[in-house]
């Protein structure tokens, strides 16, 4: 079993005296024992296993990313500017050439976080991807990335980021929204109307095991990147689809998930959800970076694995083969259905309600977007939540078109500043940030 | 009164300390082959017939262990590995005579599958076919319950065998590292034996019935006698002894960078706040990555005697030597021709030195002198360039909460301390860091001087798992019961006693039994929402340093 081996990055930070809660999953002990199996493996003694310390995000850097209500200093703390300060070192050292890839794993994650954050939602306070990717086409001008969430929920915030962004392809693996939080993501979530087919939803029955995640990966998601052709792969690298995790259904193996990281060869993983702290966590981190290095992983096992117990049905079988044809048919009609849902429209609008289950808060949200074939379109938010607060934000694309420059310029020249606590003028294309 | 002697690869450096003061000290030609008659030769000299009965206690450093190491003069081993699942088995270089056997247990010291005790007598009787001695056995996870450990060396104790275990040499994770550390330890256990012999043979010729200590990796000493059962952990005493020498010859106190410019390298250690930094997870000898706590220093290939060549236009320094500067008869000019030439240094011979770096200076199109001045300029510059490289690896070592993260203590150096021949590159290095130097007294003998003065060392490490009830403390080999109400400071507080005890065992003074904690974390368990205990994690150690009147110098 030779392979090439690969320079891996390691930026390791379990904030090991950070918990959203004393007995929240998400606590101090969440990665102690992945700790624990990486040093008693001694994985970084490897020559090609480099670990880093993780930067500190700024808070400009978050703000290419999000609307932050009232702001970012309100909604983050060190332990998220760390999380989102890690994976951007993550990116640092791949995108400057220093390693062939990175696992940034960090903690809190932050693939439920959406455009406007009014609050932590599925322990979430600021996506640490979308910051991530914001950083890399700041700073290296890459225009192309493909986001490949395989956490077992939807990754509903980074594909509310991303809705619109026809260059940044969001792909998510989850279990079917009718069984688990946070409810969404389904087939027919395909993209706003200037980004259609950048993102794809692929829901999973309950008990979905390594036969299906790895169908799904090489029938699904492999395609869809032969034919996106990204320039930099990212896996949101949730590991809550372990047999074993607490809060979830699936039955997903460390085997599988290295498998799965050996054919995805994403050039930076990002850790997100995971609870199974014990069972789970330690074997899945350590096959995810032998697989990412290029070493022998298939020695790894958990101590109660047992291939037999976790066989998926024929019933499971078949029902993920019928839905990766669905979506791959949709996928082929991407180009031709703009003009179906657009019609005649040049501006297109949808209303959404939004839970934030950690800080239970309710947002109401109308995002307007201008039909535009030559940008991802002038995007433009109203936003009220039961806090009391109500913002409207102009969010104008990386490669931001003329057109929809100039009418975001005009609408956020004329809103109303007494209708509402606060307005945002983020300019994704010239690095700009404005609140009044 | 106090003999240090340094037994070098080259030379044995001995001195005579009365209450912390020298007396006495000499140098002598080391003859390999021979330890005991270079200790002789060194300690008649320092004696000169006076009375060697007022002697308290004789310290030793030695190249022994790591010249065997390096030299391929070991026993053969035979392993037996518990490693569970894992690293695939070929990664792991448990060496030729390697045994895979069932059992391992997890990362809380649970076992997950029991040893098999057929098994292990099968493999045993294995062993005994290829008339191996010497047995190594290691666990996955062993550091954190090593009774299964203890019961594989039941089965296969017998008094033909020696068997080293993993985690009595260290309490670290990191289960190749432990293989390594545990060959090795098996490795050089006979030609220790030897030394230690001799050496008994050397204190009975001078009539000596004192305490012998010897000086371990980590720059602490341990009774001679103790170290019979862990020799691995004596290797790298060279390094340390030149450490511990700088410290002793210094009496440093606070944040500095130490340099031992040789004729081949130049070795640079750290110290903070006069402590001696270690190794984050042990020293690598051979190639082999270990689990020995051992003082961080790293060795580049620039020194008096590297060969200068000009290269493309340029100067190229080292890192190769071919014999002394040609001002003391060599052929090839090297940096101590450049002093010699710049009158830095008045030895030699100085139109020698002129002659080798004359063609440097042609090929350059400038004369000596400034060929010489670039010179001093390009090699300390080097070293100045690694001394940095180095501090920022150190200040930027991977931290794990955030309190570290942002409060970290930066180790900021306020002297630069320079031994060796060439010490005379000092200032030159001094200016190009921003940062005063010094060069110590005796620097010709600090090695042995250090080796005098080191107190004994030693680490334990806890781990208390209130769900399980358990408290283990792997370098003793111990798991006892605990309640479910035991608290980090009740882990301390025995952490404190254990430590003070095998301190004492190993030869320390109460006076230098400085006790610091070097890790404490406690982690809330919680399953099902529920907390179900805690796990705690106490690390202890007497750390580095010279014995107590010793500091006050």
């Amino acid at each position: 079993m030779s392979k090439p081996l690969k320079k891996t990055g390691l930026i390791f930070f379990p904030a090991f005296d950070w918990a959203i809660s004393p007995d929240h999953p998400e606590r101090e002990e969440r990665l102690l024992y992945t700790q624990d199996q990486v040093f008693e493996e001694g994985l970084l003694d490897f020559d090609n296993i480099v670990e880093y310390k993780p930067g500190i995000a700024t808070h400009a850097q978050i703000n290419r990313a999000h609307i932050c209500v009232p702001d970012t200093r309100h909604l983050t703390t060190n332990s998220h500017l760390i999380s989102a300060g890690g994976a951007i070192t993550a990116a640092h050292k791949v995108l400057s050439g220093e390693v062939d890839n990175a696992f940034a794993l960090v903690r809190p994650p932050g693939h439920h976080a959406m455009l406007v954050a009014h609050g932590a939602r599925g322990f979430c306070n600021i996506n640490i991807e979308a910051v991530m990717v914001e950083y890399i086409r700041h700073t290296f001008g890459v225009k192309r990335i493909a986001i490949i969430d395989t956490d077992c929920h939807h990754g509903d915030g980074t594909q509310d980021i991303y809705w619109n962004d026809p260059d940044v392809l969001c792909v998510s693996m989850h279990q079917d929204g009718r069984t688990l939080y946070p409810g969404t993501g389904f087939v027919e979530d395909f993209g706003g109307p200037n980004a259609l087919g950048a993102t794809i939803n692929i829901p999973l029955p309950p008990r979905t095991s390594d036969e299906g995640f790895l169908f799904a990966v090489e029938n699904v998601i492999l395609p869809i990147l032969d034919e996106f052709k990204p320039e930099i792969i990212i896996n949101s690298a949730g590991q809550d689809n372990h047999y074993s995790d607490p809060i979830t259904n699936m039955n997903f193996s460390a085997q599988g998930y290295a498998l799965l990281n050996e054919k995805l060869a994403p050039h930076i993983a990002v850790l997100e959800g995971g609870y199974s702290i014990e069972r789970a966590l330690p074997y899945v981190n350590t096959g995810i970076i032998l697989a990412m290095a290029g070493l022998d992983y298939s020695f790894i096992r958990e101590p109660d694995y047992n291939a037999d117990r976790l066989r998926q049905s024929a019933e499971i079988t078949r029902l993920i083969k019928d839905e990766a044809k669905n979506i791959m048919a949709l996928w082929k009609t991407r180009k031709s259905l703009k003009r179906q849902i657009t019609g005649q429209a040049s501006y297109i609008r949808r209303g959404k309600n939004i839970y934030y289950d950690t800080d239970g808060i309710v947002e109401k949200q109308t995002e307007t977007v201008r039909v535009c074939d030559d940008c991802g379109g002038l995007v433009m938010i109203d936003s009220a939540a039961d806090t009391g607060k109500k913002i409207f934000a102009v969010i104008l694309p990386n490669g931001c078109c003329p057109a929809c420059r100039k009418d975001g310029e005009m609408y956020f020249d004329r809103v109303s500043t007494s209708q509402y606590h606060h307005t945002y003028f983020q300019d994704r294309q010239r690095d700009v940030f404005v609140v009044k | 009164m106090i003999l240090g002697i340094d037994v070098g690869g080259t030379h044995t450096d001995a001195v005579l300390l009365d209450s912390f003061q020298l007396i006495a000290k000499t140098k002598v030609l080391t003859h390999s082959a021979n330890i005991v008659a270079s200790l002789q030769e060194a300690t008649r000299i320092l004696f000169d017939g006076k009375g060697i009965h007022h002697i308290e206690r004789i310290v030793l450093s030695t190249t022994i262990s790591t010249n065997a190491i390096v030299q391929n003069k070991t026993n053969r081993v035979a392993m037996v590995l518990l490693s569970g699942p894992g690293l695939a088995p070929s990664m792991l270089n448990p060496g030729e005579d390697a045994f895979f056997a069932r059992g391992y247990v997890n990362h809380r010291g649970i076992p997950v599958e029991n040893i098999s005790a057929s098994e292990i007598s099968g493999i045993g009787n294995q062993i005994a076919d290829k008339a191996i001695r010497q047995i190594g056995i290691v666990g996955k996870f062993s550091s954190r319950n090593p009774q299964q450990e203890i019961d594989t060396a039941g089965l296969l104790r017998s008094d033909s065998r020696n068997i080293s275990m993993g985690h009595t040499l260290s309490g670290q994770l990191n289960f190749r590292r432990r293989i390594a550390t545990t060959y090795l330890n098996a490795a050089i256990s006979d030609i220790f034996r030897k030394f230690a012999a001799d050496v008994k043979a050397f204190t009975d010729s001078i009539d000596a019935q004192i305490p012998v200590y010897i000086l371990k990796a980590d720059g602490g000493t341990m009774l001679l006698s103790e170290a019979l059962a862990c020799p691995v952990q004596t290797i790298h005493s060279g390094p340390a002894a030149g450490i511990m020498g700088v410290l002793a010859a210094a009496n440093i106190r606070e944040d500095a960078v130490a340099l031992d410019i040789g004729g081949t390298t130049t070795d640079i250690s750290v110290f903070a706040e006069g402590v001696p930094l270690l190794e984050p997870s042990g020293v690598t000898i051979d190639g082999r990555k270990t689990l020995i706590r051992g003082l961080y220093s790293k060795s580049i290939g620039i020194g008096g005697d590297s060969v200068v060549k000009v290269q493309d236009g340029q100067l190229i320094i080292g890192p190769e030597r071919e014999g002394p500067a040609a001002a003391l008869g060599g052929h090839l000019p090297t940096p101590t021709d450049a002093m010699v030439v710049l009158g830095i240094v008045s030895f030699g011979d100085k139109s020698m030195a002129q002659d080798a770096l004359a063609p440097l200076a042609a090929k350059l199109g400038v004369d000596t002198k400034k060929v010489a001045r670039a010179i001093i300029d390009q090699t300390t510059a080097a070293i100045a360039d690694h001394v940095r490289m180095m501090l920022s690896e150190i200040n930027n070592k991977p931290v794990y909460t955030i309190h570290e993260l942002l409060e970290g203590r930066m180790i900021e150096p306020k002297m630069i301390y320079v031994c060796g021949g060439p010490a005379a590159l000092a200032p030159y290095i001094s200016e190009k860091l921003g940062w005063p130097c010094t060069i110590p007294d005796h620097s010709e003998v600090s090695n042995a001087l250090g080796v005098a003065l080191a107190r004994t060392t030693a680490e334990i490490t806890l781990l208390a798992d209130t769900e399980k009830g358990e408290l283990i403390i792997s370098e003793e080999g111990r798991v006892q019961k605990i309640s479910d109400d035991f608290t980090i400071e009740d882990a301390v507080a025995v952490g404190r006693e254990t430590l003070r005890k095998k301190a004492a065992q190993l030869g320390a003074d109460p006076r230098d039994m400085i006790i610091e904690v070097t890790e404490a974390q406690e982690f809330n368990m919680i399953r099902d929402f529920c907390t179900t205990g805690k796990n705690i994690r106490v690390k202890i150690q007497i750390k580095p340093g010279l014995i107590s009147a010793g500091a006050e110098r």
